[in-house]
């Protein structure tokens, strides 16, 4: 087939990227950055997986359609949590006397 | 249809996808997607009859204010396996595994799907979440409402709810690889021509229905396996008691059962867009906005899943944006039911059976749909929520709706299915009872449910009775309005008349092979070089405008 | 209406090796079976995802039980397994690219290296699983937790449990799939002109390494 042949040497550099923010992650993760810690960790996660899809998964080289299938499985997934979370942030804002506030978890 | 030379016809007639081989063999394990098509047509019916039973025992038993036929124990194992039946094995494999099958390759000008033996794969896991979940009905039945809601399943229940939930679960993979094989071939595999804008719009809904079932079901999946693994080791993911929260197990099942009410609605809106220009001899009105309203309710449907929960702790100001976000849903399906009403405007109208079907749609759809704009309103909500409103609404989409197109459907195709004729008048008679049948069935609960009459009880108070015995009286003549096909159609398949190739002068790409298609489908690959649904009055309908 | 019905492509002899009786041409095959894997891995995406959700609600309802439980699991473990997967995914990519190039010898040892990296990761999961029973750190009946705020570090052991054990499912299945691979490397089954197997099931294997990614910083140390 004519599809694209991506040289050793990119291979290399990209697993030698993915080991770096591995490193990166777990020295993070030594020093404590309150809320931070969180943030850098999954950005970093998402860095290294981008790489992954980008690189190892042909992404780049990919059909547009290919790219589309990548979107829109992200876009998706952040409508799950999105709006789960909305629920879930604004839980604690109910005017008072629904009565929830007997619910045992959220005490 | 003079085009064909009489030798290729006679060549053609004499070797067909149905008389290509009779063993079992070559039925159990083709991978010819028409002969899949049959094997789901068969084993959905099944089905169909199965549900219909728990539905038919759930009437019996409502006919009087005690709870006499059924302990209320039974009574609660009998409604969850009516609604876990009809949803998981009728009602979302119903058009897109028996029309969708046969006819998305060859509308598009393809010889199969394609992946033809993941296709097979995808019926076996059918019948084998079937098989389980008969065995699950067998040793216990299950008692939890087809939602499953934790911590009642998950704790509390006496049912074989492990059992039951796998057999759903394995029923989503089946309908995943479905929704996967349709989209790959609709994107790759149509015939040179067949631009998007000239694809049909049983085509465009199937394409919309596939995104949801891939996107959603893998949700549910993995929701029902924590559930089941909550269940079976005691462990806490929802149970409150272990510190969890069972509105998330809502959550997650309502991102995917809420679009899943699509799964179940835009396939049959598919067979009506092409029932409805097909019988009006007029090319649709607006294609561009049924296909896209298609879509837009795919993509739609994943935002307003919080509208099941207004009552359950769900956050106030979650539900207000749910409610907001479910009123819009109600857009594109409007558009849809306007285009269909315009593209018969006008039309020269041919009232046979399918049409008399897809009217019957249009009407009761826009009946459960605009009801469905009453439930999402959260103060109303307060007070109809878990009551035979909601049920009645809910039955005038899936039922009056969903049930409506494949029947529709069925007739229209059935000649191209089978290469058989049907008594039109038997099935117009069908066509009218289930029509009256339905209507005299739901209509009563939308009162009942206003009145204050829960759902999901054996028992009533005597006030509701005269509407109970209208509503099983009705569920009667619904029956009769289901059988009656049973036997016409085996008369057809035994002593019909011979179909021709088009017998409705309809367009379209299946229209233009023998009925029944030869098992390659098109012996040279088709080329299309004309518009979607080029009826004659296309022109006039542009003057008109 | 006959137009549209006209015959050109005559493809009955048409037909390359390996192109399944369905499609036109070897192109048509190659990119529907990408395609297919693309939205199965869709799939799989929202599988895990509503597990990530769970995952997210818990956490923000427990931030402190959650910091007590992850310093319990075993850090050095999860950042040697995450080197492990990050290794299998590069011979993976390089099979590929054998495959393409058509070096059967190596396409064959990449396989068996990615085969070996990925049960070396079972190996090292099914550790820290003996572990963690040891430890009375398993939800359920035999669950004990020394410290304070049992009932929510369990959520965060059935979160641990539920999402590891569906990726080492995952892997368990990657493997399997590995060894179809394999016979068929073996029987040089896979060419310049046809390597389409391999590609697809790399998106797998990297999937899989795409899931892990996101699990070590979420369960070991945030
Ligand atoms: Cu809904």
């Amino acid at each position: 087939m004519e599809g694209h042949i991506t040289p050793t040497k990119t291979y290399l550099a990209v697993f030698f990227a993915l080991m770096v923010c591995t490193v990166l992650t777990y020295y993070v993760w030594t020093i404590d950055l309150g809320f931070f810690n969180v943030v850098v960790a999954l950005g970093i996660a998402v860095f290294k997986a981008s790489l992954v899809v980008t690189y190892f998964m042909h992404v780049k080289w990919s059909p547009i359609l290919s790219k589309i299938t990548v979107a829109i499985s992200v876009i998706f997934l952040g409508i799950l949590l999105l709006l789960t979370s909305m629920d879930y942030a604004s839980r604690q804002w109910v005017p008072r006397n629904v009565g929830w506030e007997n619910y045992p978890v959220l005490k | 249809m003079t085009d064909h030379s009489a030798e290729v016809r006679h060549h053609v007639e004499e070797l067909n996808y149905l008389n290509n081989g009779w063993s079992w063999k070559s039925w159990l394990l083709t991978v010819d997607h028409k002969r899949i098509a049959i094997l789901y047509l068969i084993s959905i019916t099944v089905f169909f009859v199965v549900g219909g039973i728990f539905a038919g025992l759930v009437r019996l038993e409502l006919l009087t204010p005690q709870s006499d036929l059924l302990e209320p124990e039974t009574y609660n194992k009998v409604f969850t396996l009516h609604g876990i039946v009809m949803i998981f094995f009728f009602l979302i494999p119903s058009v897109p595994a028996t029309l969708g099958n046969f006819l998305v390759p060859i509308m598009i000008g393809a010889k199969d799907l394609a992946f033809p033996k993941i296709n097979l794969l995808s019926w076996y896991l059918y019948v084998i979440a079937g098989l389980v979940g008969i065995v699950g009905i067998i040793t216990g039945g299950v008692e939890t409402g087809w939602t499953f809601y934790t911590p009642y399943s998950s704790t509390y229940s006496n049912g074989n709810v492990v059992t039951v939930a796998m057999a759903a679960f394995i029923a989503g993979f089946s309908s995943i690889l479905t929704g996967l094989n349709f989209i790959v071939t609709i994107h790759k595999m149509r015939a040179p021509g067949l631009t998007w804008g000239r694809l049909p719009l049983f085509i465009w809904a199937h394409y919309a229905t596939s995104l949801i079932q891939l996107l959603g079901t893998p949700v549910l999946a993995i929701t029902l396996v924590l559930m089941m693994v909550e269940r079976a080791f005691r462990v806490g993911f929802f149970d409150p008691a272990l510190g969890g929260d069972p509105v998330l197990f809502q959550h997650l099942f309502w991102f995917y059962s809420h679009p899943a009410v699509y799964i179940m609605i835009l396939p049959g809106m598919g067979v009506i867009s092409e029932i409805v220009t097909c019988f009006s001899k007029k090319s649709v009105f607006g294609y561009p906005f049924i296909a896209g309203s298609s879509l837009a309710i795919a993509i739609l449907g994943f935002f307003v899943w919080g509208h099941h929960m207004y009552v359950a702790g769900q956050s106030t100001y979650a539900s207000l944006v749910f409610s907001l976000i479910t009123f819009a849903v109600a857009v594109p399906s409007a558009v849809k039911v306007f285009n269909w009403t315009a593209t018969m405007y006008k039309g020269s109208i041919r009232y046979e059976t399918p049409m008399l079907y897809a009217m019957g749609f249009i009407g009761l759809f826009t009946i459960g749909g605009v009801t469905g704009v009453v439930c999402a309103t959260m103060g109303i909500d307060l007070h109809i929520h878990d009551t035979y409103f909601i049920v009645a609404h809910f039955h005038y989409v899936m039922v009056g709706g969903m049930v409506m197109a494949f029947m529709g459907g069925l007739h229209f195709w059935w000649p191209k299915i089978t290469g058989k004729m049907y008594d039109e008048n038997w099935a117009k008679l069908s066509a009218a009872l289930v029509f009256v049948g339905f209507n005299l069935t739901f209509f009563p609960q939308f009162i009942l449910g206003y009145l204050g009459m829960p759902r999901r009880y054996a028992a009533y108070p005597e006030e509701f009775q005269v509407l109970h015995v209208l509503s099983t009286a009705g569920a009667t003549v619904l029956a009769a309005g289901y059988l009656l096909p049973a036997f016409y159609f085996t008369d057809s398949i035994l002593r019909g008349k011979k179909a021709p190739a088009n017998p409705y002068n309809a367009k379209g790409l299946e229209w233009q092979i023998p009925s029944p298609p030869p098992t390659e489908n098109f012996l040279t690959t088709p080329v299309v070089t004309e518009e979607v649904y080029a009826y004659a009055e296309a022109k006039e309908e542009k003057a008109l405008v | 209406m006959s137009d549209a019905h006209v015959a050109t492509v005559d493809q009955a002899h048409a037909h390359e090796a390996h192109v399944a009786h369905q499609f036109v041409n070897a192109r048509q095959q190659y990119e529907s079976g990408n395609l297919g894997m693309w939205l199965f891995l869709q799939t799989e995406i929202m599988f895990f995802g509503g597990m990530f959700a769970a995952y997210g609600v818990y956490r923000a309802w427990y931030p402190e039980a959650f910091k007590i439980a992850s310093t319990a699991t075993n850090v050095p473990l999860g950042a040697f397994n995450t080197v492990v997967l990050i290794v299998s995914s590069l011979t993976m990519a390089l099979a590929v690219q054998s495959a393409q190039l058509g070096k059967q010898k190596r396409l064959v040892w990449m396989i068996i290296l990615t085969m070996l990296f990925g049960a070396a990761f079972l190996g090292v999961k099914a550790i820290e699983y003996t572990e963690k029973w040891h430890h009375h750190h398993v939800p359920g009946p035999n669950f004990i937790w020394e410290k304070e705020g049992g009932r929510e570090v369990q959520i965060l052991y059935c979160l641990y449990f539920a999402m590891t054990g569906m990726h080492a499912l995952h892997m368990v299945i990657g493997l399997g799939i590995m060894t179809w691979l394999l016979i068929a490397a073996l029987k040089g089954r896979f060419s310049p002109s046809y390597y389409n197997p391999v590609e697809i099931c790399g998106l797998y294997w990297h999937f899989v390494d795409i899931v892990w990614i996101f699990l070590f910083p979420l369960l070991y140390l945030i």
